[in-house]
């Protein structure tokens, strides 16, 4: 693609961006997509940086001739709705149909911001994509004003259409050949106010529901493509055991295999269907020596883990001390789709299908271990059946790399469900050790001491992977708790992690949460009452005042049953959740109403935030309540569903509500935010229903 | 290995199978019918669920010879033509999906709910072993009351 020479726009707000028409027979123009997201003001240094780089490196929006509005985007879609979002973000601006919008997913790119993940992608959209589509729309009224010989000011954009005063009509289809050739529009370029916003802030259901309850969706196992097999892996009992011997005879002579192949991670079959690759996995014979990680069961991780944690200081003189010690399981991230990747490799290419968040770093290893040029891979970014942070990982794209490479054939790799929860990833186990100092009815120190599970390098593993940025915790400081301090320490074991949806906050924020409530019932102060008074942000107690009322905070319960109350803030964005449970049972609690309250800046759409805050409640239900995994002599003791006791509808709410507080800001990160809110008030209502204080998680493991 | 012969979602069907194939396996890399979609092949997430002879079945854990001569329909096959079947559309009106992976499954058990039980209770809901790892319950629940307002 050629560029015209680009067209200054200005930004709404803080930002300013460069947009280019690119030289094409249909309207195309691009936008480049910083990789920080939080561009400096009026940076036209940066913008001017920009300018040196690729298309690749852009969001670009072509206008087709069959009246479809297609931006290709660098993101992926793992159940988040981004790609409803950013087909709202261009129907707005353009005044398109959303239904004559199309957000297929980039393949990964050589150049650009193409991460998924930190809560990030709407924010970092929001900006450049209502741009792009209002230097379309400008470049399409132009167009039209100049084929009707009309003012360009007096004509309308109205359902993917350009319309004159005298009622006549021109899809933008029909302009896009002529507006391509535009090089100074006759209107204005900017976004508008948000003010006139009708598609942005209105709840609108997902772009792509209809394909998925009519099963037309299409992962990445279900994709034909030509001639890749069904491929499974013999994976070894412990993590990271050694494979000693392998005889594979019985399993080649099996109907239906087409190769075996030994790769670092174990033996993979390739045939014809999945049925006769599982048969022949299992007619392996193989010896496996025990892993790393052989000697190693939770007790002693734990007591590791423990030791590990630095000491608490001096608390200040005279101070009475409110401690806590909580300790935190393995979990699964489990997606409902288990990797599954696609890899055709040649001798001088590679193609691969799967859905990642980190396509570009993804490619890149791949190429690196088939010894291609990187421009010789290509990645196809698929839609993935749930993420929670996996797919920052791409382990199952670079098995089939390797599977394919030495079988020589395409190969469609999945690994099996025991695969996923016994080879991980999982969000590390933690262990956390908090301090409040209280003195004259106030907290005047509060430390918060924690040690996690980092992973450990082994070259007989996969190949470590840089992919996962992860996103820091917010600062401990969300209260005026006087003096705060914190440090971390860890231990490294060889064991397969990720980043799990909100990462550290999903552990760390959750145990401050729980002291905090402890602190509020030392001073004798209702839990809300107490957070109202010593919140340093407005946005949270305005969530938490939202969560309270709309929830009935403090309403009368009975005995075994009752509320609790937790707060967040992450991602620019705040978060408060209210759960009520039905502890009448303690060794069986019901999680029976969740209200959450959330303030993300512009809600570009209300009914994926929901959906967002929702899937965040059952997160926080799950590993409070049942979700976790054991390590046993260095293999992970749970299998699937069966023990990984993931929340099922009789242990989701039977109320939910979602709160969204209205906010002119620009949009804030959403997808991550709720977990520690939800986590924290599903175990201060434990507390509070049954009289305890819970200290390890998940309560019932 | 012999021919097995059934209705799929209205259409007869011969596929050549060992006669312990899991229906799953059949249906997805023999016909190419990937609705039904494989979450853990022991039929504890369901994200697999259909029906045989309109009842629900996880058809990871069906083997081929058991549907012979009956009739498997899939999510494929529960629209009537272009108008969708009440859950489906109970499903569209709610949003309920998110990562929509185990959604096919939810739908198809939630309309064996609906035929065993057209006004189901809470509990009869809460009964419902089919996991959301996205969390999407809450609509779900909402989704099989509309429908079964809707008459699904």
């Amino acid at each position: 693609m050629d560029r015209n020479e680009p067209v200054r726009d200005a930004g709404p707000s803080r930002r300013r961006f460069m947009v280019y028409t690119v030289a094409a027979t249909t309207l195309t123009v691009a936008a480049p997509l910083g990789c920080d997201t939080q561009r400096a003001d009026g940076a036209t240094q940066a913008s001017d940086v920009l300018v040196t780089g690729t298309d690749d490196e852009m969001l670009v929006l072509e206008v087709t001739a069959a009246n479809e509005v297609v931006v290709r985007l660098p993101r992926v879609e793992v159940g988040q709705g981004i790609t409803t979002a950013v087909a709202m973000m261009i129907a707005e601006e353009l005044d398109a149909r959303l239904t004559d919008v199309r957000i297929p997913l980039a393949d990964a790119r050589s150049k650009g911001n193409q991460y998924t993940g930190g809560s990030s992608s709407v924010s970092s959209l929001y900006d450049p994509a209502r741009q792009l589509a209002a230097t379309a729309r400008a470049r399409l009224v132009t167009a039209a004003a100049r084929r009707w010989r009309l003012p360009a000011h007096s004509l309308r954009t109205w359902n993917t259409r350009v319309v004159a005063p005298d009622g006549r009509m021109a899809t933008f289809g029909s302009l896009t050949a002529s507006a391509a050739r535009i090089r100074t529009p006759d209107v204005s370029s900017k976004p508008k106010p948000a003010a006139r916003h009708k598609v942005i802030g209105k709840p609108t259901t997902r772009i792509d529901a209809r394909d998925i309850v009519t099963g037309a969706a299409k992962y990445t196992g279900d994709l034909a493509v030509a001639g890749a097999k069904p491929t499974v892996v013999a994976r070894p009992p412990t993590l990271r055991g050694r494979l000693v011997s392998l005889d594979d005879t019985a399993a080649r002579a099996l109907p239906g295999v087409q190769a075996v192949v030994r790769i670092p991670g174990g033996v993979a079959v390739v045939a014809d269907t999945f049925h006769h690759a599982f048969q022949a996995r299992d007619a392996l014979r193989i010896t496996w020596a025990p892993g790393p990680l052989a000697p190693l069961s939770d007790k002693e991780i734990r007591s590791r883990l423990r030791a590990a944690v630095p000491r608490l200081g001096t608390p200040p003189h005279g101070s009475a001390q409110i401690e806590g010690e909580f300790a935190f399981a393995f979990v699964s991230h489990a997606p409902m789709e288990v990797l599954t990747a696609i890899a055709d490799v040649r001798s001088d290419r590679a193609e691969l299908w799967f859905s990642t968040q980190t396509p570009m770093d993804a490619r890149d290893t791949v190429a690196d271990l088939l010894g291609l040029a990187k421009s010789a891979v290509r990645v196809h970014v698929m839609r993935g059946g749930g993420s929670f942070g996996r797919r920052l990982e791409f382990d199952a794209a670079i098995e089939a790399a390797l599977i394919s490479k030495a079988a020589r054939k395409p190969v469609k790799l999945m690994w099996s469900r025991n695969d996923d929860t016994r080879h991980g990833r999982m969000r590390p186990a933690s262990h956390h050790r908090i301090r409040a100092s209280v003195a004259g009815g106030r907290v005047v120190a509060f430390q918060h001491m924690t040690a996690s599970v980092g992973e450990s390098s082994d070259k007989a593993g996969l190949t470590a992977q840089t992919g996962g940025v992860r996103p820091l915790p917010s600062d401990s400081g969300l209260y005026n708790f006087g003096r705060v301090g914190g440090d971390s320490g860890g231990i490294e074991l060889p064991i397969p992690l990720g980043a799990w949806r909100s990462v550290d906050s999903g552990t760390s924020r959750t145990a401050e949460e729980i002291v905090v409530d402890e602190v509020a019932r030392g001073l004798h102060q209702d839990p809300v009452a107490f957070r109202r008074t010593t919140l340093r942000s407005k946005a949270v107690k305005a969530v938490l005042a939202k969560a309270a009322a709309a929830g009935h905070w403090g309403r009368p319960m009975p005995s075994g049953t009752a509320q609790g109350v937790a707060v967040h803030e992450e991602y620019g964005s705040a978060v408060a959740c209210l759960a009520e449970i039905d502890a009448t049972d303690p060794k069986n609690p019901r999680v029976t109403k969740v209200v959450m309250a959330a303030d993300v800046g512009t809600a570009v759409n209300p009914r994926g935030l929901e959906a967002q805050l929702m899937g965040t409640a059952v997160d926080g239900i799950s590993t409070v309540l049942r979700a976790g995994l054991h390590i046993d002599r260095g293999a992970v003791r749970e299998g699937s569903f069966a023990d990984f006791h993931y929340a099922r509808q009789r242990h989701a709410p039977l109320e939910f509500e979602a709160h969204i507080v209205p906010s002119g800001r620009e949009p804030g990160g959403a997808g991550e935010l709720g977990v520690p809110a939800a986590a924290g008030a599903v175990a201060n209502a434990y507390a509070r229903a049954t009289g305890t204080k819970p200290r390890s998680f998940p309560l019932d493991f | 290995m012999r021919s097995y012969s059934f209705v799929l979602n209205g259409k007869r069907v011969t596929v050549e199978a060992p006669a312990d194939m899991p229906l799953l396996w059949v249906l997805r890399d023999l016909l190419g019918v990937t609705g039904p979609k494989y979450g853990c092949g022991v039929g504890v997430c369901r994200a697999c669920t259909s029906h045989l002879d309109g009842e629900e079945i996880q058809p990871c854990t069906v083997p081929v010879a058991d549907c012979a001569d009956r009739t498997v329909t899939t999510i494929e096959g529960l629209a009537d033509g272009d108008t969708l079947h009440p859950v489906q559309q109970a499903w569209l009106d709610c949003d309920v999906a998110q990562c929509g992976f185990c959604q096919p499954g939810q739908i198809m058990a939630a309309a064996a709910l609906l035929e065993r039980t057209p006004h189901p209770t809470d509990a009869d809901i809460d009964r419902i072993e089919n996991v959301c790892r996205c969390g999407t319950y809450s609509r779900i629940r909402e989704a099989i009351k509309k429908a079964s307002a809707n008459g699904g």
